[in-house]
């Protein structure tokens, strides 16, 4: 049983309150607004290796146990004095961000202030006295009123979305990327034309690569994710690719079969079809939700995204010379960023990159030099050449090169090859509708050993 | 936080929400109601504007109606008196046609926390309970709740309850959760509601049609039910079984619970739940919000507790990944180590390498910490990788590794020739306490094995004035004397300086008294001192102890699936308590305390009175291994017979038959043969260590010793022990 739920900005600001369980006046001020400010004073004091998820407050009557996750740069906190599920009360607050993103249609400091009325309205319907009511858009839609106020198209979070989805203009049938933040609820005026649905295919990528190039762990966690702005709901269709096989024991055959190892679906999910045509069918209701999620481990059905073939050389200096080559044609990376771990006490770093639009900086703080390519043209090869200068170099300094970590973002590709055949709506839908398809793969964390 | 000229802000406010023209302009008007509600947010103490608001509170405009009842709500407990004015205009709306606002305003009323309300409400409930729409329903079903709780005291209304207990069969699947969860409200006293065989077969029927938040409560509401039979037991978990599965992580996992509790007499079937849940819960551990990550992480640990396999193919998905925060590494390192196994061993220890020279300090340490604990398993490949780490020559990862190595050759003695190669070669020292003191019991202890032992600690007796930390300067101490013992000769003139320092010069009181001891020690001869100051030099059979067994699943059932393993207080309050009060006495001092004083036990003749013996709460190895460490042996005692000759199991079972846990032993061709066991009689616990061929105690190798420690002190509780436990060793035999 949730006692309060808080949004906080980072910087401690109370930007929503609610407080599920108004306690009598006499012992008012132990868990009333005060607890926001202890909230905010624990997670500000927490050292690196203190788990910060549940932390307790020790009333006098009863513990106060706060559960926070952090989207968006603001602190989602809900406080219990029971005892109650941490998934349950993680995934609220998850699902209350992704609905706050779906109605104010982004998930920022400043959206949520703006639309302060908006969300406390939605805070009222799907929680009554501390309990879960609802958190279905298809239920809620019928009961909020306030309409969103979008925050202006230009903001840094737009910024940052810029080729999310690929912002590639070259080709011309792709979605603007900043199409799908906008709130899903629009005014009633402007309905047409909006009857837009987005069917993502989200990959997030887990790989270790080891010292000899041997791929050493992979790990595929990918999800298509429905953000669905018709008004009505219908019956939608959802083909995958026919040979997709599922779970280990399935045979193999000759041809490259897409394979996961295992998937889940949304409850809502029909799956009759599923067996025999790979087909999802599915009434999706307004603003995003999951309809699938899928693993794949320790089998990549490519070659790993990024091949880096450093070396590093102790001289006067270190040396490190990095060779990265990019593997898949079709794609272009975004945002790529590569970390290399460099000696302790290293003070400067000449640098020799091989294109004018990369940057290279040596963070001291970090012990790293972050090496960063805005864009990476699928089959490219790039080099570098560090010269890091480290004060009283051993031969033990070059221990502490490496492993090397990347960060990036592949527009328009997946790396277990899932694909979607066909997008179909239900025959009775009237209307416009526009239907986009997307994918992308995010690194969640892959790493190159020297 | 209040914002400066708070004050004036209210009074304008106050002043544009009473102005006609504001009034008359609904946009306006609310825009001003909307600025309050941000105010309050933000902290501003805004009740002066009670009335003005009461007044805004009569409109058709329900994004104003809710703006102004969250006002209201916020501030009844202030103004109770002004808060009867709004009643009128709610009550008129639990009337409305739409049931929205008839929903909402019965919502609303119920949340006014202020005496007297209860008359105001109670018709509207019973009212909203028989209403058609199902959204009134699910809010009047709450307010039963809230009614209560605004009168905590006051008898139960049986009317209330019965219908809250027919309204269990509503079609609105949120109407019969939240009848639950009022019935659980109301009755709380006695015991919460009550689930039946009839309501938890419905509610098992109406699984399908809820929500997943809903079926995550359900399922928390039905531990409570004792299935009759087996065959009902497993009508209901196959039910269950395709829950285990669910994408919802949270669902999956209050399955899981409930399957653990209601199979608790079929291991087969937990093992089973288990492997299906695992799934689910690998994915959590990688979920995308790190939250839920570091919840699956923690319930994963739970799991290996009994289950230690469960998990051992996945062992990569538990490598981390760089942008992952702390402390979500440090449970991942947590799982690695346990999940070791011959196959994995390279692979793992390679991946925790890489972690040693990571930014953070703390995570290197730890990393390193990890990779001492396999190194009790494996240790040679562990020593190449701690004794490269050395060469990094980094104050934080040296002092880490010196700390690894002592506890190597505390419990894997047959490291200790590599382990003071290495120091010997280690040219770096500590700089921090914890650190150096490692480095000082190492260089003490193995003092004949290190080469350059005495000049080393020479460095340290030079910089003594400099040193800040009184631990270690007790540890130089002692590890002075003990090297004055086996090099003499080298160790002679700075010992005399040490000694000379720490009782003239020395400020602290603890560190004067060390040294005294040790001065009046050295007067008695250096026999005395020897007999005195060397201890054993490692404890092989302790690591017996740090290896985790497979606990029952019972053990932490019951914290499954709560806040407990998130904020890592899972442990029994029984533990907490005997540590709590266990006497503080470092290990050092415990060093120089003579050897034990044998008491022989007086013959069974004097009218002894029965003493029983119980199992109490489990412990756990940790606190066992802790408490073993700090209390002194009480009673040694010869059993007079050899070691055990029949199969260790029979002899567990025999031993618990007389309500004897054993904790641990090693195996049975093992010389010294040991074995750790515990008791509880009439409020103590008695901790008693088995050993057999000890060579430190020679003379009576063949036979059988016994070591008493007990918590607190009870002689005649420990007699009968004893007495016990030879009657049962001599019938095994």
């Amino acid at each position: 049983m949730i006692s309060q739920i808080f949004i906080l900005s980072s910087k401690g600001d109370h930007l929503i309150y609610k407080d599920y369980h108004i306690i009598m006046k006499h012992f008012r001020g132990e868990a009333s607004k005060d607890s926001i400010n202890v909230f905010y004073e624990m997670v500000t004091a927490l050292s690196g290796d203190q788990t910060p998820v549940v932390m307790v407050h020790l009333c006098s009557h009863k513990d106060l146990h706060f559960i926070h996750v952090r989207q968006g740069g603001l602190y989602w906190v809900a406080s219990t004095k029971t005892n109650p599920s941490p998934f349950t009360i993680i995934e609220f607050l998850n699902r209350l961000a992704a609905l706050t993103k779906d109605y104010c249609g982004s998930l920022s400091e400043k959206s949520v202030r703006m639309n302060f009325a908006l969300i406390y309205e939605l805070l009222d319907e799907m929680v009554d006295f501390g309990y879960i009511q609802t958190t279905s858009t298809d239920i809620l839609k019928n009961f909020i009123q306030t309409e969103a106020v979008s925050s202006k198209p230009f903001s840094l979070f737009d910024l940052s979305n810029v080729g999310l989805f690929g912002a590639e203009t070259q080709q011309s049938k792709v979605a603007p990327s900043v199409a799908a933040s906008r709130p899903i609820m629009s005014s009633r005026g402007e309905q047409s034309g909006k009857n837009e649905i987005f069917v993502d295919v989200i990959e997030r990528l887990s790989v270790v690569i080891g010292s000899k190039g041997v791929l050493m762990k992979s790990d595929i966690q990918g999800e298509i994710r429905i953000k669905c702005f018709l008004p009505t709901s219908s019956e939608m269709r959802i083909g995958l690719n026919e040979e997709l096989s599922i779970g280990k024991s399935q045979q193999k055959g000759y041809s490259s079969a897409v394979r996961v190892d295992e998937c889940r679906f949304h409850q809502a999910v029909k799956l009759d079809e599923f067996d025999t045509f790979r087909i999802l069918k599915v009434c999706p209701s307004q603003g995003e939700q999951t309809v699938m999620q899928y693993q794949l481990c320790d089998e990549l059905p490519c070659a790993p995204p990024f091949q880096l073939f450093p070396s590093v050389q102790k001289d006067y200096y270190i040396v490190t010379s990095q060779l990265l080559f990019f593997t898949f044609s079709c794609s272009t990376a975004l945002n790529v960023s590569i970390t290399v771990p460099v000696p302790k006490g290293s003070v400067s770093m000449s640098q020799e990159l091989s294109s004018p639009d990369q940057t290279a900086e040596l963070q001291p703080k970090n012990k790293a030099l972050l090496w960063e390519i805005p864009r990476f043209p699928g089959g490219a090869q790039l080099s570098a050449l560090f010269k890091v200068d480290v004060p009283g170099l051993s031969s033990a300094s070059l221990l502490e090169v490496g492993p090397v970590s990347m960060s990036f973002e592949l527009a328009k590709q997946t790396c277990s090859g899932l694909q979607i055949r066909f997008l179909r709506l239900a025959p009775t839908q009237t209307g416009l509708s526009q239907r986009w398809v997307r994918y992308v793969t995010h690194s969640d964390s892959y790493t190159i050993r020297i | 936080m209040p914002y400066f000229g708070s004050e004036e802000m209210v009074k304008e406010l106050k002043r544009a929400l009473s102005n006609p023209n504001v009034q008359a302009d609904r946009l306006r008007y609310k825009n001003y109601i909307t600025k309050v509600i941000r105010y309050m947010t933000q902290g501003l103490d805004v009740s002066a504007l009670f009335m003005d608001m009461v007044k805004a509170s009569a409109t058709v405009d329900i994004a104003q109606k809710k703006l102004v009842y969250l006002y209201m709500c916020t501030y009844a407990s202030d103004k109770p008196d002004l808060a009867l004015l709004a009643i009128n205009t709610l009550r008129k709306d639990c009337a409305d046609p739409n049931p929205m606002v008839r929903g909402l305003a019965l919502r609303n009323m119920c949340n006014f926390r202020m005496p007297g309300m209860t008359e105001y409400i109670e018709q509207p409930i019973v009212a909203g309970l028989r209403d058609k729409a199902s959204y009134v329903r699910r809010v009047a079903v709450l307010g039963c709740a809230k009614m209560h709780s605004l009168q905590p005291n006051t008898d139960i209304d049986g009317t209330i309850v019965n219908e809250l207990y027919a309204l269990l069969r509503d079609p609105d699947p949120v109407v019969v959760v939240n009848c639950l969860r009022a019935l659980e409200e109301i009755l709380k006293d006695e015991g919460g509601v009550v689930i039946n065989k009839p309501i938890a077969h419905h509610l098992l029927n109406r699984m399908k049609d809820l929500d997943s938040w809903a079926q995550s409560e359900v399922l928390t509401f039905l531990l409570r039910y004792r299935p009759r039979s087996d065959d009902e037991l497993f009508d209901i978990l196959s039910l269950l079984d395709s829950f285990l599965q669910s994408a919802h992580a949270h669902v999956a996992v209050a399955t899981l619970r409930l399957f653990l509790q209601l199979a608790s007499a079929h291991p087969a079937v937990q093992a089973d739940a288990l492997l299906c849940t695992s799934a689910p819960l690998l994915a959590t551990c990688g979920a995308a919000s790190r939250e839920l990550r570091f919840a699956g992480l923690c319930h994963v640990q739970q799991v290996m507790r009994s289950q230690p396999g469960l998990f051992g193919t996945h062992y990569k998905r538990f490598f981390c990944g760089y942008s992952e925060p702390t402390y979500i590494k440090f449970r991942k390192m947590e799982i690695l180590v346990e999940l070791v196994n011959d196959e994995n061993v390279a692979l793992v220890l390679e991946e925790l390498r890489s972690y040693c020279t990571d930014v953070s300090p703390e995570l290197a340490q730890a990393a390193i910490a990890a990779i001492g604990r396999i190194a009790q398993t494996y240790s040679e490949k562990c020593l190449d990788i701690l004794t490269g780490l050395l060469a990094l020559k980094q104050d934080h990862i040296t002092s880490a590794v010196i700390q690894m190595f002592r506890d190597l050759v505390w419990f894997c003695p047959q490291s200790t020739a590599a382990v003071c190669q290495t120091v010997e070669a280690c040219v770096d020292s500590p700089q921090d306490s914890e650190g150096k003191q490692a480095l000082l019991w190492l260089l003490g202890e193995h003092g004949d094995q290190i080469s350059s032992a005495p000049y080393v600690m020479e460095g340290y007796i030079d910089g003594l004035k400099t040193e800040l930390s009184s631990a270690v300067k007790m540890e130089l101490l002692t590890a002075s004397v003990k090297m004055f013992l086996c090099r003499p000769a080298e160790t002679q003139d700075m010992l005399g300086r040490l000694l000379h320092y720490c009782i003239e010069e020395e400020s602290d009181v603890c560190v004067r008294d060390r040294a005294l001891l040790c001065y009046r020690l050295l007067q008695r001869g250096v026999e005395e001192t020897r007999k005195v100051v060397t201890g054993p030099k490692s404890d092989p059979s302790m690591s017996v102890l740090t290896g985790r067994q497979e606990e029952p699943i019972s053990q932490w059932a019951s914290t499954f699936n709560t806040l407990g393993p998130l904020s890592g207080c899972d442990l029994c309050p029984q533990t907490a308590v005997i540590s709590a009060a266990d006497q503080p006495s470092s290990s050092a001092e415990k060093e120089l305390l003579p050897e034990s004083t044998d008491v022989t036990l007086s013959s069974p003749d004097d009218t002894e009175e029965e003493i029983s013996l119980s199992l109490g709460p489990p412990l756990s190895h940790e606190t066992f291994e802790k408490m073993w460490l700090d209390l002194e042996i009480l009673q040694r005692q010869t059993m007079g017979f050899p070691r055990p000759r029949t199969a260790l199991d029979t002899l567990q079972a025999a031993l618990q038959l007389v309500k004897i846990q054993t904790l641990a032993f090693t195996p049975g061709a093992t010389v010294p043969w040991k074995a750790y066991i515990y008791t509880r009689s009439t409020g103590t616990l008695i901790l008693a260590e088995l050993l057999q061929g000890d060579q430190h105690a020679p003379g009576i190798d063949e036979s059988l010793v016994v070591s008493v420690k007990q918590q607190p002190v009870n002689q005649h509780a420990i007699r009968g022990f004893v007495s016990i436990l030879k009657g049962v060793l001599g019938d095994v035999w």
